[in-house]
């Protein structure tokens, strides 16, 4: 994505009817470490990678509790996560008081889209500059949401966001008709093992990634460090699976690119900017 | 002829809370009237609103129920930005402001506030229905509290809270004596106020968690 003369606003529409300042944003969720997400037909794993800025700092956290019965990993600016995490907990919490009952997963996801439109329609707004894959409940059962920074959302079996997501869609691609019969052990396992695809080569342990699971009478939780280590153990243990990982260099091959060429992004081995993890 | 609309009700009933050294005991009858009526014989009163508190409150019941609801989700929004339960000294003051900021349109409820402070001790705190509140030893509120409050007083062998400074009134009856203890006063007070009656319950807090009972008392 080049520089060009219509970028500079939101509400600048470019000649091929493309708001640039739009895609940027979502080049903001492509930098952001990875996060996956898949669900069965009662349960639904979020697992995220968190990238620490230095060996002083802390992770970030990338996981959020917003109800019982719904959780969000994000990609991208984690300050925006957090404050649309703020805004999903709010809208969850007044839904219970005024009925009683838990706001069911897709309305949410409808607020949450509706609310990043209208910051791609302000001309003194910017776009959220994060994705979120939205995990909840209501009465048919379990499901997976892709809240984008355009205010799109979409329904997913499984989804994967972040820098070398590719790996992992890939993984996930070829197991994503199985997955409404699994359980949810399986649904972590193959979980940490999209994330493994992400880092390409990079040593899996828990103390990098963070995984959280929810499912239908079984409220929402992150798993804790000690059992995901285990977790992780058991996946170096076990047989590689059948199915080979692809080495496809991601990001350089734009399979959701729009006409235009991209640079590949020197993101890979670089140090993430101050304001994405 | 000149009668407005009277926005409150009183539901009547009896809300009792005891302090112990590492226990609580907060009991309500389960009676709901309006007037000379009984509308039900099975209300709940007392609301777990935390890990280690619970509210009883007695009063206008539709006031209390927007009370609880109110204070549930003030609780939530809290467990989501520290990542922990609210203490019982934390929630009886987050009650108190929620009671004051209807200062000039109150909640009709009149609340005993029962927990475990921070210590594993027990705490009782007690208010009015703005908002006033005190941690004390032991605390009765409703139609029947002056019936029980002086048996309390009498049989606690706390120290007077009367007294100032304000001592520790903890009682050091064991838990056990003071679940018997408020049987009987509810029991007594049965006898004599028309709105409290029907049945008792009982929620004992401790260290091992928390417990309920349910005692029967007279239907007249």
């Amino acid at each position: 994505m080049f520089r060009n003369q219509y970028d500079t606003d939101v509400t600048t529409w470019s000649p091929a009817g493309r708001l640039f300042q739009v895609e940027y944003a979502m080049e903001a969720v492509k930098q952001g470490s990875a996060a996956v997400g898949l669900r069965s037909k009662t349960h639904v794993v979020l697992a995220t990678v968190n990238k620490a800025a230095s060996d002083l700092s802390s992770h970030q956290r990338k996981i959020f509790k917003i109800d019982d019965h719904v959780g969000v990993a994000i990609a991208g600016l984690t300050a925006d996560g957090r404050v649309l995490s703020r805004y999903l907990r709010n809208e969850c919490i007044n839904h219970s008081f005024v009925y009683e009952s838990p706001l069911p997963v897709g309305r949410l996801v409808v607020r949450l889209a509706d609310k990043a439109q209208v910051c791609t329609q302000r001309s003194w707004k910017r776009p959220y500059g994060v994705g979120l894959l939205v995990a909840g409940l209501d009465e048919q059962g379990a499901h997976l949401y892709y809240n984008c920074p355009s205010g799109n959302y979409f329904e997913y079996q499984a989804f994967a966001i972040g820098s070398r997501s590719q790996a992992a869609k890939t993984f996930l691609e070829r197991r994503f008709d199985k997955l409404d019969d699994y359980s949810a052990e399986q649904l972590v396992k193959d979980a940490l093992f999209a994330i493994k695809e992400t880092l390409q080569g990079e040593k899996l342990t828990a103390s990098i990634c963070t995984v959280a699971i929810l499912g239908v009478g079984d409220a929402f939780r992150v798993i804790p460090e000690s059992a995901v280590q285990q977790l992780v153990d058991a996946l170096d243990d076990a047989q590689p699976r059948a199915d080979e990982p692809d080495d496809e260099p991601d990001d350089a091959l734009p399979a959701e690119q729009p006409e235009e060429d991209r640079p590949p992004h020197p993101d890979e081995a670089a140090a993430p900017a101050p304001m994405d993890i | 002829m000149g009668s407005r609309f009277n926005p409150y009700d009183n539901n009547g009933g009896t809300c009792v809370a005891i302090a112990g050294v590492d226990y609580c005991v907060v009991a309500a009858d389960m009676r709901m009237s309006t007037g000379y009526n009984i509308l039900t014989r099975n209300y709940s009163k007392i609301c777990q609103l935390a890990e280690k508190s619970i509210l009883a409150s007695s009063g206008f019941q539709a006031d209390v129920k927007a009370l609880q609801k109110n204070l549930s989700a003030r609780h939530l929004i809290y467990q989501h930005q520290h990542n922990k339960q609210m203490s019982c000294p934390a929630m009886a003051q987050l009650l108190s402001n929620t009671l004051y900021y209807k200062r000039f349109f109150p909640y009709y409820a009149f609340n005993v506030l029962g927990g475990l402070d921070s210590e594993g001790k027990g705490c009782v705190f007690t208010y009015d229905a703005v908002g006033s509140y005190e941690r004390v030893g032991y605390s009765a509120q409703g139609t029947g509290s002056s019936l029980i409050i002086p048996v309390l007083d009498n049989q606690l062998k706390s120290p007077s809270p009367l007294l100032l400074p304000a001592k520790d009134a903890v009682t050091p009856l064991s838990e056990g004596e003071a679940i018997d203890l408020v049987k009987d006063v509810f029991a007594s007070a049965t006898e004599r106020d028309i709105y409290t009656g029907d049945q008792l319950e009982v929620v004992v807090m401790n260290a091992s968690g928390i417990r309920r009972e349910y005692v029967s008392l007279r239907k007249d």
